[in-house]
């Protein structure tokens, strides 16, 4: 294999402490090594910024919601495409792009890493299919748990040895990576059009609470000893005065400490918390109001913690979620189309577009909160850059938002000229009391690598450039000892990285993609537990009766999954 | 006097015709069940003929010839049913609505006796149309 | 050695049942259990005499003479890099990796990529596109539904298992009374052998679809006094019996077909059926769902949403850019303005299946390609038919349930005569383009010299005015 050194770049390592240290990094047969001979390309890295491989935590890249997106939108299509570049694939979409643009675009932003958000365990093998045809990217998918039958029933009963037994089968069944939870109990409600919004609904028929669910995936998640927490997208997403109900969620963590040889120190990850973090009774600015540093106050505090923001960008987008019931609630506020898909016994999705208009105050107010979660957070290895793609904004739109966190200038520009309602967005959120804050590089590389990796318990194999790690290593046009006055510039380099390896092979070079044919991974969790009859038996009789597919077709088949990659977790050792 | 009605003609599948396709659409088993006409017994009747008489149905694009039937499955006076399939798509005007889809259901079609007449094979039908027939059936039924 | 492969999944209608029982000895299959008749006969015609084992080729008698894989394959690759706007139409019988694959060749050779969705449920597409689509996975339908709508759709004949797996007759976890506890509704201009399964039968004009959904929703929106005395030939007080049955159902699904997408008013139907679905919302939990027809037919328009952006008629001639507009980029309509100098059919019968005044400018006017595991008319006037293995048969693969559920088939017997899965087919006709694209072949090497032009093709337009 082709060796590289990348030569005199400026590199930001927060995992060996290393803050733009003039200094070579080598590449040889995939991975950082300390030294490469002669022979090896030169990447000319002076005046540049050299990272880590980005890693995503929370993105919707492949599945069946987000091809629904794509599908029932064609007008997300229209004009809004870029022209095919030679030797690549056409690109399509804005918001939820095809495939091919999603694995390109990551790219070029200098990923190596994506985790799938949600996927519906019934149609894990479209996911995989979707993941086999996105170029360069690794990536992973997290099945979503907290509208099971099985969880809820075994919950309900407090039964997590069980529990834990169903999940771990769940996890091998649908090469899954994590235990996701969206709005607990809320979904299986949506079932009968209904939905819970604080912790203390009782879902229909199981019985259970919201936070009873919670409560049993963090310990079933730490009873699996798995490498990344129990993944929470909490109840009454995006109303206003929701943030009760989030405090309400994040404060079930108490008591609980990490159980996994992975590193991680959180029980609980908390995504797209910008979308929980609103107070008032009304979407009108009478009323409404951010309580993001209410939030952050005991975030900040609460160290088995970990979040991410969830950033509106200002774009017309598509909107979706397991969170069934919001969506439905979503079309009645914005009278825009709907799709909707219940998954037997497991889940539910909705898709509906929506436009953050900035002359709205709504989207003003909500891309003020995204902001100061990243602000306030004192510890940037526990909160992290998102989108929730394509949620809030579109991944591809990352570099905007670190634009406007790096820069108090870029952000302030936006208050003042962009935004219809800048004032009463001043007024009624604390983006003004942060109007002199920003971040460093250094932290940007916590919040989008180090960190990132360590919640997700795959430090060991992506977000850092010690010797021995694979070589995903980016290589941006910014220099740190010459910061751009103009925050332009920062938008612009991270959208286009310089050069970009992913696995050791040179991906992105002068500011193209020059080869996205390297092999790619799908990271799974192995979990082994011990033999549970009483699960098994549970199993067949589900699929016996409830389920409309044989068990035997159920779990994906190993040809189906494309260049898995398996983190063992066994718990009978 | 033979009579000529005028019917409201749709196309769809049937049981019969899936089976039929499934085993060859070159078979014995796919022309006897989808060169026909289902038609309501009243409309049969107002033709002058008996069930099973070969008719000709003509529409605004072309004509075919298959035989009536009592529909299997109740058909209304006025409308009448050629199960899915080539002799069907001798009749179904192409238009669509600017949709991409045929007229398959929904379109006014004349029927009349043609007792003597002869019910085509599918092949000669399609090769027929594409001038590409040459004069024996390549596969016997 | 007999053998029975257990919970194999059938490839014909989008039911998708897996739970097929195959018995074979010596690649023959010899029992199908399970299956409904249609299912059965694919199956036992996978082993019959008279199987094509070899591509073939069209011989100016009209006969047909075997040829290799490797000249099928570089007849094909010439025909679509020479080719301005070849279509490749068809994937009603293949798996999602053959459509991928299919997908990676159009985008090179610039053609229009299209599906039977096109002449199917493509109406419904464009009332998704306006309106979206509140469904669900069968498996709610089975499990909470106790009001089910079959509207212009007669699944016992085209879905011949559907009412016992999902829509009527099952027991599920909160329908524990099967058929006894929901009530059953069908809209059909036909006294279908479905409508015999109805509580209630609702005999809907044929075409005047969209009325009786309208009277529907002006009961939904509270006026029921305002529609007339007879709607769709539907009796006032029969639309409102069986609006007060949904108004009192827990959970409310609606199936709909071709009696929506292929009558006048096309998209209009579905939509406002979709609209109608919202409506009910209002008062309870209601879904829809789109009787997709083959085994796969969903598929297409999940891969190449995910490749393209767009489900069907997809227009990639541009070569920077996918662009989709039914009416326009749509096969029935590129046939008959006649815009397409190159044909594929594949995994479906353009021959039986379109009308003919479109099909025959297809089939006389250029080169073209069937690929299919068996003789279809559209194979019978084909220069080249390349035979290929029988999806759910004889390879395995992905296909997507009418729910989008995508169901994972097995093979029960090897290939007859090791012939190549559309995947392997396509994956070769890639790589023979991009050789023979290297070598310097380009679009502009003469006239076709194999296609027969037809004298006197009747304009379409002609015809009708």
């Amino acid at each position: 294999m082709t060796e590289y050194i990348i030569k005199n770049g400026s590199v930001i390592d927060p995992t060996q402490g290393i803050n733009a240290q003039k200094m070579d990094i080598c590449i040889k047969d995939g991975k950082i090594v300390d030294s490469v001979s002669g022979n090896a390309k030169v990447i000319d890295a002076a005046g540049k910024t050299v990272m880590a491989g980005g890693v995503d935590i929370h993105s919707h890249v492949a599945g069946p919601k987000v091809d629904s997106g794509r599908l029932f939108r064609p007008e997300d299509k229209l004009f809004r495409s870029p022209m095919r570049k030679s030797n690549l694939r056409m690109e399509m979409g804005f918001s939820v792009p095809s495939v091919a643009k999603t694995g390109y675009d990551y790219a070029r932003m200098g990923f190596s890493y994506v985790v799938e958000a949600a996927m519906p365990p019934l149609e894990a093998s479209h996911v995989h299919e979707e993941i086999r045809d996105t170029p360069i990217i690794d990536e992973s998918a997290m099945p979503v748990m907290a509208n099971n039958w099985f969880l809820l029933e075994y919950f309900k009963n407090h039964e997590i040895e069980n529990a834990g037994a169903y999940a771990s089968w769940i996890l091998n069944a649908t090469r899954g990576f994590a235990l996701k939870c969206v709005n607990p109990g809320g979904t299986e409600a949506w079932g009968w059009g209904l939905n819970c919004v604080t912790i203390n609904d009782k879902v229909p028929y199981f019985d259970i609470t919201p936070a009873q669910i919670v409560k049993g995936l963090i310990e079933t998640n730490e009873y699996l000893q798995l490498p990344h927490s129990v993944h929470v997208h909490a109840n009454n997403l995006g109303n206003p005065g929701n943030y009760t109900t989030t405090l309400d969620t994040l404060k079930l963590v108490e008591g609980y400490a990490p159980k996994s040889a992975f590193g991680r120190d959180q029980v609980m990850h908390h995504t797209h918390l910008q979308f929980h973090c609103y107070g008032g009774d009304s979407f009108k600015s009478s009323s409404f109001e951010s309580k993001s540093k209410e939030v952050m106050d005991y975030v900040n505090k609460t160290k088995n913690l970990t979040i991410d923001t969830g950033n509106v960008t200002l774009d017309e987008t598509t909107t979706m979620t397991a969170d069934g019931p919001f969506e439905y609630h979503l079309t009645h506020l914005n009278h825009l189309k709907w799709t909707n898909v219940d998954v037997e016994l497991e889940t539910a999705a909705g898709v509906v577009p929506f436009v953050y208009d900035p002359k709205t105050y709504i989207a003003g107010a909500q891309w003020a909160i995204g902001l100061e979660l990243a602000l306030f957070a004192q510890d940037k290895e526990r909160c992290f850059i998102t989108t929730d793609h394509p949620n809030a904004g579109p991944f591809w739109r990352y570099p905007r938002v670190y634009k406007w966190l790096l820069s108090a200038k870029a952000r302030n520009d936006v208050i003042e000229n962009e935004l219809k309602y800048g004032d009463k967005v001043v007024d009624t959120t604390y983006i003004g009391e942060l109007s002199d804050k920003e971040i460093s590089l250094y932290e940007l590389a916590q919040m989008t690598r180090s960190g990132v990796a360590k919640a997700l318990g795959v430090s060991h194999m992506y977000g850092s450039l010690k010797t021995g790690m694979n070589a995903n290593v980016a290589v941006y046009d910014i220099d740190p000892e010459n910061l751009p006055s103009d925050p332009e510039q920062y938008e612009a380099a991270f959208t286009n990285s310089f050069a970009f390896f992913k696995d050791g092979v040179l991906a992105v070079e002068n500011n193209e993609i020059v080869n996205y044919s390297m092999p790619k991974k799908t990271v799974w969790v192995n979990s082994i537990v011990p033999e549970n009859k009483q699960v098994e038996r549970d199993i067949r009789d589900k699929f016996l009766k409830a389920y409309t597919v044989d068990l035997e077709n159920y779990a994906v088949f190993d040809e189906h999954v494309h260049n898995p990659y398996a983190i063992k977790v066994d718990i009978t050792q | 006097m033979a009579n000529v009605i005028h019917l409201n003609m749709v196309t769809q599948r049937a049981v019969e015709e899936g089976e039929a396709m499934e085993s060859g659409k070159t078979t014995q088993l796919y022309f006897d069940v989808c060169s026909v006409i289902e038609m309501n017994a009243e409309d049969i009747k107002a033709l002058d003929i008996n069930p099973n008489t070969v008719v000709k149905v003509t529409s605004e694009c072309g004509e075919v010839i298959v035989k009536a039937i009592v529909a299997r499955q109740t058909c209304p006076r006025g409308l009448c049913h050629i199960r899915q399939g080539v002799w069907a798509n001798q009749v179904v005007p192409p238009r669509t609505q600017s949709t991409g889809e045929p007229q398959y259901s929904g379109f006014p079609v004349t029927v009349e006796p043609a007792p003597e007449a002869r019910i085509v094979p599918a092949v000669e039908l399609i090769q027929k149309a594409c001038n590409k027939w040459n004069g024996q059936l390549l596969w016997p039924m | 050695m007999q053998e029975t492969i257990k919970h194999v999944a059938c490839p014909y209608c989008g039911a998708c049942c897996d739970d097929l029982e195959i018995t074979v000895e010596d690649g023959k299959i010899l029992e199908v259990k399970n299956a409904c008749i249609i299912g059965t006969e694919i199956y036992h015609h996978a082993s019959r005499e008279g199987r094509v084992g070899s591509p073939r080729r069209r011989q100016p008698d009209g006969t047909y003479k075997d040829i290799t894989y490797e000249e099928a394959i570089d007849f094909t690759a010439k025909m679509l890099i020479k080719a301005k706007k070849p279509l490749i139409y068809g994937f009603g019988s293949t798996n999602c990796e053959g459509m991928a694959a299919a997908g990676r060749v159009a985008e090179d050779a610039g053609a229009v990529l299209d599906n039977c969705a096109s002449i199917c449920h493509g109406s419904s597409f464009l009332a998704i596109f306006d309106t979206g689509y509140p469904s669900c996975t069968l498996g709610e339908v089975k499990n909470r539904a106790d009001v089910v709508i079959y509207w212009g759709s007669n699944p016992q004949h085209a879905h011949p298992r559907h009412l016992s797996r999902y829509g009527v007759f099952p027991r599920g976890y909160f329908t524990g009374k099967g058929y006894k506890g929901r009530k059953v509704i069908v809209v059909d201009p036909r006294y279908t052998d479905t409508a015999r399964c109805a509580d209630h039968f609702l005999q809907v004009q044929q075409g005047h679809d969209y009325e009786l959904f309208d009277a529907f929703r002006m009961v939904m929106h509270g006026y029921a006094d305002k529609i007339p005395e007879i709607v769709a030939g539907v009796p006032k007080d029969k639309i409102l019996e069986v609006c007060e049955i949904i108004k009192g159902g827990r959970y409310v699904h609606i199936f709909f077909g071709m009696g929506l997408c292929h009558s006048d008013g096309r998209n209009h139907n579905v939509d406002i059926a979709i609209n109608l679905v919202r409506d009910i919302n209002e008062y309870t939990k209601c879904t829809i769902m789109a009787m997709r027809g083959h085994y796969n037919i969903a598929g297409p328009g999940i891969v190449w949403a995910w490749q393209f952006g767009f489900p069907y008629c997809i227009d990639l001639t541009k070569g920077s850019h996918a662009h989709m507009n039914p009416g326009e980029t749509s096969s029935v309509d590129l046939a008959n303005r006649g815009e397409v100098d190159a044909f594929i059919n594949i995994g479906t019968d353009a021959g039986a299946h379109f009308p003919i005044r479109a099909f025959e400018k297809l089939g006389s006017g250029m080169p073209m390609v069937t690929i299919d595991p068996s003789v279809n008319m559209a194979a019978t006037v084909s220069d080249v038919h390349i035979p290929v293995a029988i999806v759910g048969v004889e390879t395995g693969g992905i296909c997507y349930r009418m729910d989008n559920v995508p169901i994972q088939y097995r093979a029960v017997v090897p290939p007859y005569n090791g012939i190549l899965t559309d995947e392997e087919l396509f994956d070769r006709i890639y790589e023979r383009m991009q050789e023979l694209k290297k070598e310097g072949f380009t679009t502009d090497e003469g006239v076709w010299d194999y296609a027969t032009p037809l004298a006197d093709v009747r304009p379409v337009k002609e015809v009708y005015e």
